[in-house]
């Protein structure tokens, strides 16, 4: 399951996630972080079962955690499958079918929003 | 054997052609034989969906009560040629909205009529005897129109360079996104279905051929702009009446980065008269092959990085100095298949009788580049030769006084052998004397990754290093790297007012 976690950084820089890791015992796959001086956010993926025990684990430090269900939105009717999102998506997410259909993998998803300016159709977009 | 277009005609009209995709007849052929497929084929129907930024389209208005003779013409915001008397304008793909600039361009007023919305037309006149009126604003829809034709002077590349990027950088082309150090590969093309690649010497294509062009039925001109068929680089000029088309074959884009182009869906029927079409028609994506060219050169001859197969491209993925790197098609193979197999159902059903061309296309022409009669300003027309450098082991002292001196606020660093090392600037300097550390000499704080300029390079080159990398000198050096001048903002500005600007 993929999280979002946030948290700001003004009170003691606490190292969050390892500290979430040796609390839990959980190992988190850190898919991105973007994190400066004041504030930081990172894409996790830790197993189903440990998500409960890892979102609790990390707001008790303070960080806000959010469950992310999909990954980028796909509108099909704006897409004419010509896949100059392929190549550039570092998860792999798009793929053709044997009919040359744009297929994505939207579990795959880590919102890095790199397909999104690729896109000659503008036929991909965050979600809100 | 061989059988004339009337035959041809003739069968379609009884209703007993037997009509194939260029993608069925590779297998045909292969299944028959060549002179089995003659026999068995009367018609191949070729068809490409993809980014044809060279689009656009006459649009007739009718006259206003009172009449204006339009100058400046804009819809939605998109300025269309107002060159062409009273009430015709032509609008282009490419051009782009005065408001949304690259989200929005005549490739999109070009689908929203086509797809029924209703677009502003605004126009100004300087007013005259026989046109009294000065500006006009009115919605239009596409029925309001006396005439939308679409007239393209260049669609249908034969075939078209690959594109990849070996800088460390990422580049926004119109050839997509391309990842820094040979980071994808994109590519563009039908390859087997390919109207002109199933043509090659141009016998079937020509005038007055009839053609799909985005959804109707629409002609070939002649051929198109940069017709470059000696090197495989065939274009066609053609035209259909808007008002057939649909927005499953036409659509507008926005390539990041570079602008607005417009998606195109273009099939040829190609009538199979002999064994030579048989032949040219099992063509298949093995046979034909593009280079891939290095973008990020930002010169007319860019660089083979290697050559490769539309078999290869579509495969996923092409090796390039032994590591696979994906693939990234930027027109729809899928759209290309949908565009043949409905001029099939055209041909089969009657709706679109073949025809050979009433002129030839000239099959072995070579397309010129620009003949430049002045060569735009370069490097080292406006350089500062008299550039003051720094050795390496000098201490951070001596870099002060010399940037005090000579007035600068750039010092190339060079070796004992006088060959660039490393830059330092006023502020690397400031900075060593504010925080007073371990540095001592100039190697300690200089930074080493040089961004440098060539003496003949164009200006216009230089000015592109200076923004991306957010810099505002770079050292010129000649081929063996020793430091021969500096070219600073400061000396762009000789070509504000000079002679290069007239």
């Amino acid at each position: 399951m993929k999280l979002l976690v946030t948290f700001s950084r003004g009170k003691g820089r606490k190292p969050i996630i390892a500290q979430v890791v040796r609390d839990t015992g959980v190992l988190i796959n850190v898919e991105r972080a973007n994190i400066d001086s004041s504030e930081g956010e990172a894409l996790i993926d830790v197993p189903d079962e440990q998500c409960q025990l890892v979102r609790d684990s990390m707001s008790g430090l303070g960080a806000k955690v959010r469950i992310l269900e999909h990954g980028i939105i796909y509108n099909e009717s704006e897409c004419v499958d010509c896949g100059a999102c392929i190549s550039i998506c570092p998860r792999e997410v798009f793929c053709f079918d044997a009919d040359w259909k744009l297929q994505y993998a939207d579990e795959k998803c880590i919102l890095c929003g790199k397909c999104i300016d690729a896109c000659p159709h503008r036929a991909l977009n965050l979600p809100l | 054997m061989h059988k004339t277009i009337g035959q041809i005609n003739e069968r379609i009209r009884e209703g007993s052609a037997r009509v194939v995709t260029a993608e069925e007849m590779p297998g045909i052929v292969a299944e028959l034989g060549e002179e089995g497929a003659l026999k068995e084929v009367d018609v191949v129907t070729t068809g490409t969906f993809g980014a044809m930024c060279s689009s656009g389209a006459f649009l007739n208005f009718g006259h206003a009560e009172p009449p204006i003779r339009m100058e400046r013409i804009w819809l939605n915001n998109v300025e269309a040629y107002g060159g062409l008397a009273a009430v015709d304008t032509y609008i282009g793909a490419t051009q782009q909205s005065d408001t949304l600039q690259a989200e929005y361009g005549g490739a999109h007023v070009i689908e929203d009529l086509v797809a029924g919305k209703s677009v502003e037309l605004r126009a100004s006149s300087h007013g005259t005897d026989c046109y009294p009126r000065r500006t006009i604003t009115t919605e239009l829809l596409l029925e309001n129109l006396n005439q939308a034709i679409m007239c393209n002077p260049r669609n249908a590349y034969q075939r078209y360079n690959a594109a990849t990027n070996t800088t460390d950088r990422a580049l926004h082309t119109y050839m997509g996104t391309l990842l820094p150090g040979s980071g994808n590969v994109t590519y563009s093309g039908a390859g087997v279905l390919n109207p002109l690649s199933n043509d090659p010497k141009l016998r079937l294509i020509g005038s007055g051929v009839p053609i799909f062009l985005c959804g109707a039925p629409g002609m070939v001109i002649g051929e198109g702009t940069q017709h470059s068929p000696a090197g495989g680089f065939g274009t066609l000029m053609v035209t259909g009446d808007m008002k057939q088309m649909s927005q499953e074959y036409l659509r507008a884009a926005t390539m990041t980065g570079y602008g607005v182009t417009l998606y195109v869906g273009l099939g040829v029927p190609l009538p199979v008269l002999d064994l030579d079409v048989v032949r040219a028609t099992a063509v298949r994506d093995e046979d034909i092959s593009v280079d891939i060219l290095d973008y990020g050169v930002p010169s007319r001859s860019r660089p083979t990085v290697r050559t490769a197969t539309y078999a290869e491209l579509r495969s996923g993925s092409v090796e390039i100095n032994g590591e696979e790197i994906r693939t990234s098609p930027l027109s729809s193979f899928r759209r290309a298949r949908k565009v043949a197999l409905e001029l099939k159902q055209w041909v089969e059903s009657g709706k679109m009788p073949l025809a050979l061309p009433a002129r030839a296309i000239d099959p072995i022409k070579q397309n010129k580049p620009m003949h430049q009669s002045k060569k735009g300003p370069r490097v080292l027309d406006i350089m500062d030769r008299s550039v003051i450098t720094i050795g390496e082991t000098e201490e951070i002292r001596t870099a002060a006084k010399k940037l005090l001196k000579g007035e600068t606020n750039h010092l190339p660093v060079v070796n004992e052998k006088g060959i660039l090392v490393g830059i330092v600037t006023t502020f690397d300097v400031s900075k060593a004397v504010a925080n007073p550390g371990k540095a001592h000499l100039v190697r300690d704080i200089m930074k080493t990754k040089v961004i440098t300029a060539a003496p003949d390079e164009s200006v216009d080159i230089a000015i592109q290093k200076l923004e991306q990398n957010n810099i505002s000198a770079l050292p010129v050096i000649d081929s063996d790297h020793r430091v021969i001048a500096l070219l600073t903002a400061i000396h762009l500005g000789k070509l504000l007012g000079g002679r290069w600007l007239k």
